[in-house]
This record gives C-alpha cells, structure tokens and sequence, in this order.
C-alpha cells in the first residue's frame, strides 16, 4: 500500500505503508548506525520524533525478546529504505514490520532516504507527518504547521515511580528522564545498587536513599524544558558525586549556568570521534542527541570541558573543577574495565573513603 | 603526534607477481602508500618485480627497483640505498616475509633499519600459529582448538584426540595455500602432506573445524596513539568453510543484531591493539549462528585484499592512510581524503549495500577442481553496489563477465536436482546459480540452507528476485512492473529475453517512462557531511547526485575483474589513459567494476562511476555525462567488445574506429585486409561444423591450431595432430560456435614467435620495440617469456616486423595502441598470427623498459594529435643494447588442484615478473628467481620426454651434466640417455613396483630442482603418467618445464652461474 511523507518544508515522498496508520506530527532526524534499529526505535530519547535510518537495509535480523533499551517505544515513526521481512537471526521472534504494528508506530519504506537525509543535513531538522496517498496535502502541511512543538517528552518516558533495582554495592539514585535499559545494565552489571526516581524527584527524597551517587539518564528533548530538574540537579552538586549522560550532561551544564543550543541536524549514528582532552586519545562513540553544550557558555562555569567532537568541535563532555561531578554528551561505552562507569564507580568510593576518614 | 622526522628514506616493498591469493590489490595498496609517503616528503625506494603495475612506474617513488622480492637482491638495494627505515606491510604477505626475512638475516639491525608499521613481534605474533594461539589466550579471545604439527603422524594422532572434520592450514604461506578439510585420516594424510611441504617452515596447524559459522570480517586501523577505529565490517555469503577471496561477500554486515556487531568489533579492536599495529590490519571471525559463541579464525597484520574491499566499500583509503600511520602521523590529525570537512578519526557508515563476487579462472581450466574449500582459488573479483540487496547483488551477477546477465546460468539447465544438489553441497564456484535454479523450480529456503548452510537471509532475498521473475513474466512491457524491476537490478537484457523483445526496446521503454537510474555518492558518511568525492554508483530512486559539468570529457572504460589473458596490465593503461586526458585538459571519467585495481581509485579520475562493464549500464553514464566520445581500447576485450554496441546506440568510439576494430577481429575481414596489404598468415578458414574443419584441416595439413574467434587470451584454443584430435574438439567447443563466433582452423607453423607494440595515429605508426618469445609458437605468447632486445633473429628479420607492423597499422587505420603477433619459421619467413586492436599485456612492460609512455602517446594519437606533432618519430625505436629485459610468466599451479600444468595455446599464467641486467643470462636468472624459480648452481634434473623430443633434450642432458647437475630420468629416457654415454638415475614409472623410487616419489622427496617433460601424443599412458609428474612437481613446488625451450633457457641460466671442465687435451679439437 501506499504511504506518503510529508516534510514541513512541503515536500512529499512518495513510499509504501507498513507498520501502523498511527500518524503523528514528529522532527525527522537521521540516524548514520548500520546496526541496532531495535534499540534506537525502542530508545526513549526518540520521543516525539520520527526516525530515519540511513542504511537502506532494515529489518534484516528482525526484533528479538532481549535487546530493548525501553519496553514502551516511544518513536513516533519509523523511515527506511528497504524494509526487509524475511529475517534472519538466532534470537529473533518478530519481524520489524509486525514490530510497527504491534506498537502503533507508522512506518513507510522505498523512499529516497539519502535525498532526504542531504535535504536534512543542509536545511536542518524539521518537522514531518506520514499521510495515506489519497490525503489532502495542503490539509497535512496545515497539521504539520499548527501542531505546536512537543515540550514533554521527558514527563512522557520518565519512570512514573520509585523502584529499586537491588544489589549488594555501592548506593546510586538514578535520575530517569528517559533512560536506555542499558543504562540500568551497565549499571546493575558494576553491582551497584540502584533506585531509579521520577524525573521530578526532588534532592530531599533523592538523599533519603543515601546515595553514593547519582546518575542523571539521557532523555528526550530540550533541556530548558524541565527547570525543575536542572534546580534539583544544581542543589546535588557539592553533596554527592553525579555522573549526566547525554541529556543528564546537559542538565548539569545548565545547572552550572552554562547554556544549550539546538544542534542543526544532531548526531545521531554510532561512529562520532571525541576527543579525550586529557590525554588526546580519540575514542568513537555512540550519540543520539539534538541539542548540545554551549562550548563558549562554559567559561564563566565551575565547569571545564574534558571532550570534545573531533569533527565541529561541539561540547562532548564536562567535569566539575571542585566536585566530582561530570558529564558526557555520548553513551558510555560498556564495562570493558575502563568505562566511563567504571570511573564512576571509582570515584564514588574515593569519595565515600574520603567522608569516612572525614 | 606529527610525523617523524628522524628518517628520510623508506624502503617500501611490493607484492610481486600477480597470484592467486595476491594481485592487483597490492598494487592499488602499494601505489597509495608510495604516493602517501612521498606527500609527507619523504625519499621512497620500492622494490617490486612485477612490471605490469602502476606501483612500479618510475614516477611513483624516488627509485623503482623492478628487481626479485628475495633476500639477496633486497639486501643488495639496502647496500646501495641505505634506507632509514622499511616498510613491507602494504606488500601483502610476500612484503611481510620478505621483513621477516631480512630481520632474520640481521642487515636491518646492522644497517639501522627500522621496521615500520607492523614490527616483527606483531608480524610473528599474527603469523606464526602457536606465537599467535597464545597471544589470544592472554586477550582472552577464542580461537578453534588446535594444534601445530610438523608431520603427518603427528597430524594423525592429534585428530585421534580432537575428532573429525578438521582443516588443515600451512604455516606462512599466500592466500591459504596448501590448506585444507579433512573429513577423514586418509583425508587428513594427504592435506597435510602437501601443506607441509608448501610451508617455508615445514608447520601446520590442524584445527577443530568450524564450517558452518558465519564468516565475519573487519577491517580495523590503529595510530601511534592507540586510536583504533573500524573503517568496514564484512559478512560473508558463504559460511566459514569458504576461503573469503573465494566467496560472495556483503557489506556492511547484514544478519548480525548490534550486539553481534559490537562483540566482534570490539574483539577486532583488541586484537590490534594487541599487536600493537599501526596501520590497517584484518580479522577474520566465525559467528555460531544459533548462539553468542565465536571464535578468531585468521588475523592479516597488514593491508589486504579485503582491505582493499574496505576501501572502495567505504571510500576510506585505507593503505593511504596505514602509511602516514605507519610514520608516526595519528588518525586525528589526517583530514578524511573524503569529506575533507571531517578526520580521519571516524568510522565510516555506509548507505548502499555492497557485494563482492569472485571471478574464478575456470573457463580456462575446466577440468580444475571446482569446489571451493579454504585454498583461494579466485584470480580476481568485481564488486557493486547498490541501495537494495537484490540491486547490489544483480549488478554483481552481470559485472563478472561469465556470459550472464542474470541469476541464471544456461549451462545448468540440463542439470538434475541431484546434480544441482551435490553442486550446492560441494561449494561449486557456480552453486549460487545452482541455487538459484533449485529455488525456482520450489525448493525451499530450508532445504537449501540444511545443504550449504547459507544465511535464510541471503536465500531469502533471492527468493525476492524469483518472486519479480513471475511478476515480470506476468507483466509483459508493462512500465510499473519495469520500475520494480529495475530497481531490484534486473537487467535490461534480461528482462529483454523474458518479455521477447530486444534489449535496446527495453532501453528506449525506460527512457520513454522516464526509468533512468540516478547516481549517488560514496562519501564515508551515509550522506551526513558535505563531500566531493568523484565517487558514484547508480540506483533507481529519486534524486541524482552526479551533476554533469560542462568540460570536454570523455569517458574510459576498464577491464572489469583480473582473470587469466587480462590481467592488471590493463589497468595500468587505463590509468595512463586518464592521466593524460587529464593533463591534456579533458574531464576524465572511468567505468569500472574491479575493487582492486588502481584505476577504480576516486582520485585517479575526474569521475568515478563503479558500474558494470554492459550496454545498459555504460549508456545510462554516457546518457547522463554527454561525454565527447568513449575509449575503449585500454579496458582489454572487456572494453573493446562493448564498442560495437555502444556504437549502435549513437556513441563515438574515439580511436581506432568500430570498422578497424572489425578489420582485425573479424577473420573474414582480416585475412582480406593482410592479403590486400601483401602480408603472409598461416593458412586457414573458418568452420561451423565438425565436419567443415574436418575437411580444412586436411586442405592445409596437420597439425592445425583451431580456436574460437573473438578470443581472450587464447581461450580454448589448441594444437591438433589429426582428425581424431580435431573431432574431440569440435565437440567440446560446439556450445560455443556461432555464426558469430565460428571456429578458427590454422595451419599450426613450428617458429619463433615475436611480438609487437605499436602506437599509429592513423597515417603514420611508431614501434617502441620488437620482443622474442623464448618458446616457439605454441606456447600462449602470454606464457612465454619474453626478451627485449631479441636475441637470436635477423637484422632482416626484424626489418621484415618492422615492415609489416607500420603497414598494418597504417592500413588498418588504427589510432592508438595496437599489438601484433608474428611467426618466424625455419626459412626466416614471417606470418602474421594476430592483430589486436588495442592495448596489450606487454604495454606496461615495454613502456617501462623502454622509457616509451605508450600509453600517453596513443592517448593523445585517440585525442587527434598526430605523433609528429608529439614530437614522436615514427618508425621502429633504437634498441637499447646495453641491458637485457626478460619477461618471465609466473603461475598459481599450486593453488588449482587437477589443472595440467603443460604449456600451450591455451594462456596460464595469473601475472609476470621482469628480470634486467647486463646480458641475457642475468637477465633470465632474475626474471626466473622473480617468477618465485630457485635456481641453485648444484643440484638434479629430472627428464621425463616424449619420443620425437629425445634428440633435442639429449644436448640439454649434456649440457646439465657438463657443469655438474645430477640426471634423473624414467625408464625410456634414462635408456636413451645412457645409450649416449650419460650418468642417469632410475626414476621408476608411477606404477612400477620394483625397488627403485617412482618418478612422483623422487619429485616428493625433493630429491630434483627441476623437472623437464615433454608431451607424448602416442599412448594414453604417458600422458596420464605426465598428468601426475607435473602435477606433483607444482604441488611441491618445483620449476616443471614442459617446453625444451625453456628448459634450455635455464640451462643457459645454470651455465652462467657454474663451472665446466674441460680437460687441455681437449682444447685444441
């Protein structure tokens, strides 16, 4: 059947449906990653946009029972080239198509994705809808237009409340405004004992668990979005360690009066270079952002920038200079024993070694 | 960190003569890394022995040493050069075990040479087995149970313990050669055997076998600094069991979750981060498909074929960068050559899906083994891309220039189920059409799968194509489902033949409906960053991304993937091609398919289109760029047999015209046109029936040489003796005869076979040189070597060449280069063999050794300058006296079980490598040790002759054990050597069961150097019994000459570097 895609600047693309008729207003952003489309459909931090996948081919191992960085998909559509049925994987049960429609999210396949993802780069992200062929175009541009701009999304994916992910280590209260399950992993994996609180929690609940420290989540959206959170967040630093990533790195930048603007087009794909200030070790990393660090905003800050993207020179990390506080713009990679969680691990038990012999 | 400064001159080593398992990739590798070098400026010294590639052009490095790849001529280029440092890891395995080598030996440290980019320990370590079991245990990364062994019994006993199948992989040795599975102890007994004998180092590992897991590659590249990125992850169609050069192989990977994917490519970066490489570097992994479970199977600490893969999957110029790499610079400070906007530092992301597909020499050898197994066997490969796999895939189909244009192979329509069957079990090179046959006619994805363990992925994909061929054969001429169609890469000759219609109807159908193909960009980055990478692909979708200008341009066309007749000497015309219509201010635009080659390097052109080689697709670049006109004379046959259609679709064939082309292909024609030019040929005609030839051979006498017409390098073409010979062949050949393609019936002269290389402008004509075979005709003049000066002809001889040679070229009309060759009989009589109308396997060689740019000049002849007016005299140039050039075949018997290895009409050799020096024995003596001979002052000759070679091999037996080497012989010949008073040693015949050691036996033992054997006609015996003898000399890697002329070459060689005795007595006589 077929599907049409109409982008805010009026152009229409002309495709075949799958997935569900579920058509929501959402930003159209390209994601550069081969691999991994269940993941990024299932990530919270997609919420409110529309995704395309630059590499035609997706569909390929289908969807499996184990790899969902959130159990609720929060995408508001999926654009591909190639919509591939016939799976093939060891782990796999659906195919993405049935995904889709299981999950209510619209789908449209055998458009030009690479015509749309230059239209992107070079006029930025925009807004867009998938419409039935027969649709009034002029009626979805109007939609398109009048719907007003999602400022959310974070209340929409955080955790509704309280809950605890038990283990035997250290304390951490992890901040969901929108967290990978990978995250959690990763987390649980270091044996830390977690409890993840609403997006809202304030510090007074966050410290009552005790926390050794506090690990602010990606999300969704603008940071300027949610004040609350960058107040609470301001009134942690100084009183236990705090590790942000991704839109939790952002929170504490803004907590420290730096500021954020909207990226062009984002970064969003696996292979983005940063560099590691310190020592000028390269290091390629998974992003998935629209927004980012004021790199210029940072210098009147208790912060300093410890990363950086090699490619536009964009803010990819920041530490505090008096508290063990930092922030990283990427996803952490996994415990491979240097991880940026495993830093983390180690400064939350200096510094519990330093109260102790306070 | 910046680049070092405390060296300034490079050693850069090559790969040598082009085999299988190592050919033009290299020289695609070897060119960028001298270019890269010498951009950071520093002094580049190469040595390479392969004169065919554009890596040895003297422009390519400060001084080209087209010199052998061994120890003592490296070490005498150290001694004169003094290099600071050396670099052999852009040479493939033949540059790293030249290092290894050379370390060995001390000079490096003696001289203070230091090891760039892939040090010893790292290349031991990736190298040498058990160094590397080890290494990965301390990573912790698996590897399959294994164990070294040095004999066979010891292979015996350990598989008693580890269990069946296993594989078995000789140590150091190109391309897997020598490997190979056992199922079984007599299995096990016989690979080992073999694979011990062909490893340097006597060592192989025997291996719990993995077949079936999926086959994983990535090519990875780490700094200085320990930056390690992945440029390109690669999935083989064919499961683990299938050496990668040998399968159908995808980009990036397509059945693996991201959580595969990060596990392997973490283990890939460990991996070199562990050998502590800086430069590219490759690992191979197996995926068990039905868990997490994988193990490392193989690691190249060096650029590769498949690194040459990555490069031109992804755009990321890998050996270029390995370079800088490689002296110190790091990935973050060396800007993308791509985007120029972003670094190095990245990995790049892809949207198009690649397929590489092996090209296989077994046109040529039909009687070769056919399964694929873990020895490489391909020559070459092709690749293409597209936005859909089935695009991707079918435009690889059409690309390897088997005569399909679809998945869809007429040979094996007569075959059964069960054939089919055992084909897709046994991994016959052909099992993906056998595949696609079963599939169509309902065989299902599972059983097909149970049979060859291939991804459901892949065959589910070709199912897609099955399910368009119903669609199309529903939908005759009807414009959607054509879109459809085309957008999944069916092809318009293709889809031509199912709607009964002519190709061209189908052309003009598209056209009319507006179903042309756009073209995208490969530029590293999916489309994120801006880039102007000349680089583009087409595809069926919306928006167009090549933008013609407005220059004068022409376009090139290439000569697709390397095979046996038309190998990387072809590339290396084209690219001269285009750098002169560069120079000469044209916009220069290449059509190319070959991943490997230099010519399909984005800089080297103006545009880049990587396409296949057909009509269709070549008409829809010129339909879009407009182009002046078209060459098609230096993209071999590939090239020159498009000319015709494309000319029928209004395109200028710049050059040499369609009609002068005609004049030297078509035999009609052709032998009408020498007539009128008073110029003698062999006599013969043309025949479409057994029984015409029958009748033509017995005109002109035996022995005839028949051969299809419209040939490439010689293809089943042979030298019959009498009628019964001729009806074996014309049976053999009769698929192929055609009224366009009848059989070619020539009276077979017994001469010396001479060969030209000449440039015409249309009116006037110049000869860089004239060049002699060392075998006499019959001989494919592609596996003869070859000399410059000639050596043994008539000044008036020569004059006779000259002569013809100018009136040919000027009475044919050609512009540009063409190539001619000549016979010499017993009375000095010339004829005419061939005219090709076009550039030639020589043209490098010649160029080179003659310091001619032919190339250049027959451009800028196509561009309409006259040779005058380039400042070339016409006529024949001076020889150069003071120097010996040698062009010595090189071939890959070891690598094609059950090919004989006999010389004839039929062109063998996979590359060459050239031998100079002062006088013609030198000469030989480098261009043999190049051509991978030893040639050791002392040591035994065996002879193994036919009847009517006796006399002649007598004098050569003589002259063997004059300056002191040991004679062998089978029963026949060693009588009649003693009748002539010889020392000869028994070889028994194979079957014999008598005390003496058989023929083979004398060959295993490595008791010969050499073995010489001629062909009997007279009993079927012999020629089976001569079968095994070359066979088993090839398998254990010794020189088996089966031409007396060559055997008398190496004579001459031998004479020179021993000594003779001779008595005062006999002075005086």
């Amino acid at each position: 059947m077929d599907r049409l895609l109409v982008l805010e600047d009026g152009s229409v693309w002309n495709g075949k449906a799958f997935g569900s008729d579920n058509f929501k207003v959402g930003e159209l952003v390209f994601n550069t990653a081969m691999t991994g489309y269940q993941e990024i459909l299932t990530d919270s931090s997609y919420c409110g946009q529309i995704v395309m996948m630059t590499y035609p081919l997706i569909g390929n191992y289908g969807i499996n029972r184990d790899d969902w960085e959130n159990l609720v998909p929060s995408v508001f559509g999926l654009v591909v080239k190639d919509l591939c049925e016939d799976y093939s994987n060891w782990r796999a049960n659906s195919s993405l198509n049935d995904f889709c429609k299981q999950e209510n999210i619209a789908g449209i396949y055998d458009v030009d994705t690479r015509a749309i993802t230059r239209r992107i780069r070079d006029k930025g992200v925009m807004r867009c809808m998938m419409c039935n062929a027969d649709a009034n175009i002029d009626e979805v541009l109007e939609t398109i237009r009048n719907t007003p701009e999602m400022h959310d999304q974070v209340q929409q994916v955080s955790a509704p409340r309280i809950y605890s992910v038990p283990n035997r280590g250290l304390k951490v209260v992890v901040m969901d405004f929108g967290s990978k399950l990978s995250i959690i992993r990763d987390l649980s994996a270091l044996n830390l004992d977690i409890v993840v609180v609403p997006w809202n929690t304030d510090v007074n609940t966050i410290m009552s668990f005790c926390p050794d420290g506090v690990v602010l989540t990606d999300g969704p959206g603008d940071p300027t979005d949610i004040p609350e959170a960058v107040e609470t967040v301001r009134q942690l630093i100084g009183q236990v360690p705090m590790f942000g990533i991704c839109l939790g790195h952002q929170l504490i930048s803004l907590a420290c009066g730096a500021k954020t603007y909207k990226l062009k087009f984002g970064h969003r794909g696996s292979n983005h270079p940063v560099v590691h200030l310190s020592d000028g070790h390269v290091e390629i990393t998974s992003q998935n952002h629209g927004y980012a660090v004021d790199v210029d905003s940072l210098a009147n800050t208790d912060l300093v920038m410890t990363h950086k993207a090699l490619n536009d020179g964009s803010c990819e990390g920041v530490a505090h200079k008096t508290h063990p506080v930092f922030g990283l713009q990427f996803q952490p990679t996994s415990n491979d024993g240097t991880g940026s969680f495993v830093e983390f691990v180690r400064v939350m038990s200096e510094e519990k070694e330093n109260k102790k012999n306070a | 960190m910046p680049r070092r400064d405390d060296i300034k001159k490079i050693l850069v080593i090559g790969s040598g003569p082009i085999v299988i398992g190592q050919a033009a990739e290299f020289d695609y590798a070897g060119t960028q890394a001298c270019q890269s070098l010498r951009e950071e400026g520093y002094e580049v010294i190469l040595i390479n022995s392969n004169p065919a590639t554009i890596m040895t052009d003297s422009v390519v490095a400060d001084q080209v040493y087209i010199e052998p790849i061994t120890l003592d001529f490296a070490k005498r280029v150290i001694y004169k050069e003094r290099p600071d440092a050396i670099l052999g890891s852009l040479g493939g395995q033949t540059g790293l075990n030249l290092v290894v080598e050379l370390a060995e030996d001390g000079i490096l440290e003696e001289y203070g040479v230091e090891i760039l980019g892939t040090d010893l320990h790292a290349i031991q370590k990736a190298e040498d087995r058990e160094l590397f079991r080890s290494l990965m245990n301390e990573i912790n990364e698996p590897v399959p149970q294994s164990d070294i062994v040095h004999t066979v019994d010891q292979a015996v006993e350990y598989c008693r313990q580890l269990g069946y199948p296993v594989v078995v992989r000789p140590a150091y040795t190109l391309g897997g050669t020598g490997g190979g599975f056992a199922d079984n102890e007599e299995e096990l007994r016989k690979v080992c055997d073999a694979g011990l004998k062909i490893s340097p180092v006597h060592q192989c590992l025997i291996e719990q076998s993995i077949a079936g897991y999926k086959e994983i590659e990535y090519e990875v590249m780490r700094d200085s600094n320990d930056n390690s990125i992945v440029i390109c992850s690669m999935e083989n169609v064919d499961p683990v069991g299938v050496h990668t050069g040998d399968s159908i192989v995808v980009a990036p990977v397509q059945t693996l979750t991201d959580r595969e994917n990060s596990m392997l490519s973490s283990a890939a970066l460990k991996i070199i981060r562990a050998l502590g490489i800086c430069g590219g570097c490759n690992v191979q992994l197996a995926l068990d498909p039905k868990s997490f479970k994988y193990f490392v199977i193989e690691v190249n600490p060096r650029v590769s074929r498949s690194s040459a893969l990555a490069s031109k999957a992804t755009g990321y110029p890998i050996a270029r960068i390995s370079a800088k790499l490689a002296v110190g610079l790091t990935l973050d400070e060396i800007l993308n050559p791509v985007t120029k906007t972003s670094y190095a530092c990245f990995e790049p992301t892809i949207d198009y899906v690649v397929a590489k597909f092996p090209r296989f020499p077994f046109d040529k050898f039909p009687n070769a083994d056919r399964h694929l197994g873990t020895q490489m066997k391909a020559t070459g490969e092709i690749m293409s891309i597209g936005r859909t796999f089935e695009e991707a895939f079918l435009k690889g189909v059409r690309s390897l220039e088997m005569k399909v244009d679809h998945l869809f192979l007429q040979d094996l329509e007569d075959k059964s189920r069960e054939e089919l069957f055992e084909m897709i079990r046994t991994n016959s090179d052909l099992r993906i059409f056998a595949i696609a046959k079963v599939m169509r006619e309902g065989t299902t994805v599972e059983e097909i799968h149970k049979a060859c363990k291939i991804d459901p992925f892949f065959l589910m994909h070709l199912t897609r194509i099955f399910r368009l061929e119903k669609e199309m054969a529903e939908h005759p001429m009807d414009p959607e489902t054509l879109r459809t169609l085309k957008k999944n890469g069916f092809s318009d000759s293709m889809i031509a033949k199912a709607w009964n219609t002519s190709a061209k109807a189908i052309y003009e159908l598209r056209h009319a409906n507006n179903i042309i193909p756009v073209y995208k960009m490969v530029d590293t980055c999916a489309g994120e960053f801006q880039s102007a990478t000349p680089y583009f692909y087409s595809t069926y979708e919306q928006e167009n991304e090549s933008v013609p200008s407005n220059n004068r341009k022409i376009v090139v066309l290439g000569s697709g993937p390397i095979r046996i007749g038309q190998g990387v000497e072809f590339d290396y015309a084209t690219v001269h091609c285009v750098e002169t219509l560069r120079h000469a201010g044209y916009e220069a635009i290449i059509v190319n398919n070959n991943p490997e080659t230099v010519s399909t390097d984005f800089t080297i052109s103006d545009k880049l289109y990587f396409e296949p080689l057909t009509t269709e697709d070549v008409m829809e670049v010129i339909d879009l760029e407009k182009p002046e006109g078209v060459i098609v004379q230096f993209g071999g046959q590939t090239a020159i047999n498009l000319a015709a259609s494309l000319a029928d679709h209004g395109v200028k064939i710049l050059g040499t015209s369609l009609e002068s082309i005609d004049l030297a292909e078509d035999r009609h024609e052709f032998e009408a046109m020498l007539h009128k030019l008073d110029i003698p040929q062999p006599k013969g005609e043309t025949a479409l029936t057994v029984e015409e030839a029958l009748d033509i051979a017995g005109r002109i006498g035996y022995p005839v040489l028949v051969r299809p017409s419209y040939v490439l390098g010689g293809r089943a073409m042979q030298i019959v003796h009498n009628d019964d010979e001729l009806r074996i062949y014309m049976a053999n050949a009769v698929k192929e005869i055609s009224h366009d393609a009848p059989i070619l019936v020539d009276k077979y002269i017994v001469g010396k076979e001479l060969e030209i290389d000449a440039i015409a402008d249309g009116k006037h004509v110049y000869i860089p040189g004239v060049m002699e075979h060392i075998e006499r005709a019959g001989v494919h003049s592609g596996d003869s070597i070859s000399v410059y000066p000639t050596q043994t002809i008539s000044q008036e001889v020569k004059n006779t060449i000259i002569d013809y040679a100018t009136r040919i070229g000027e009475g044919f009309g050609f512009i540009g280069l063409y190539n001619i060759q000549f016979i010499v009989d017993a009375n000095d009589q010339v004829y005419v063999l061939e005219v090709n109308p076009r550039s030639s396997r020589t043209v490098p060689f010649l160029s080179k050794i003659t310091g001619v740019p032919m190339s250049h000049i027959a451009t800028m002849a196509v561009l309409g300058h006259s040779l005058e007016e380039q400042g070339v005299t016409p006529g024949y140039r001076p020889e150069d006296q003071d120097r010996v050039f040698v062009k010595a075949p090189v071939f890959s018997f070891a690598k094609l079980r059950s090919v004989d290895t006999v010389l004839g009409p039929e062109m063998k050799s996979t590359g060459e490598a050239l031998g100079s020096d002062i006088n013609l024995e030198k000469a030989l003596y480098k261009a043999l040790v190049a051509a991978g001979i030893k040639v050791p002052a002392h040591g035994n000759i065996l002879f193994t002759i036919a009847d009517r070679d006796k006399q002649e091999a007598l004098e050569l037996a003589n002259r063997a054990a004059n300056i002191g080497y040991g004679l062998y012989a089978t029963p026949g010949t060693a009588k009649f050597l003693r009748e002539h008073g010889l020392f000869v040693h028994d070889a028994a015949k194979i079957e014999e069961n008598s005390n003496v050691p058989t023929v083979v036996d004398i060959i295993r033992a490595g008791k010969v150097n050499y073995v010489v054997n001629t062909m009997s006609s007279t009993s079927r015996k012999n020629e089976d019994d001569g079968f095994i003898i070359r066979r088993v000399a090839s398998e254990n890697n010794i020189f088996c000459m089966t031409a007396l002329d060559t055997a008398n070459a190496l004579m001459k060689v031998l004479e020179s570097i021993s000594f003779s005795m001779i008595s005062m007595n006999e002075l005086g006589k």
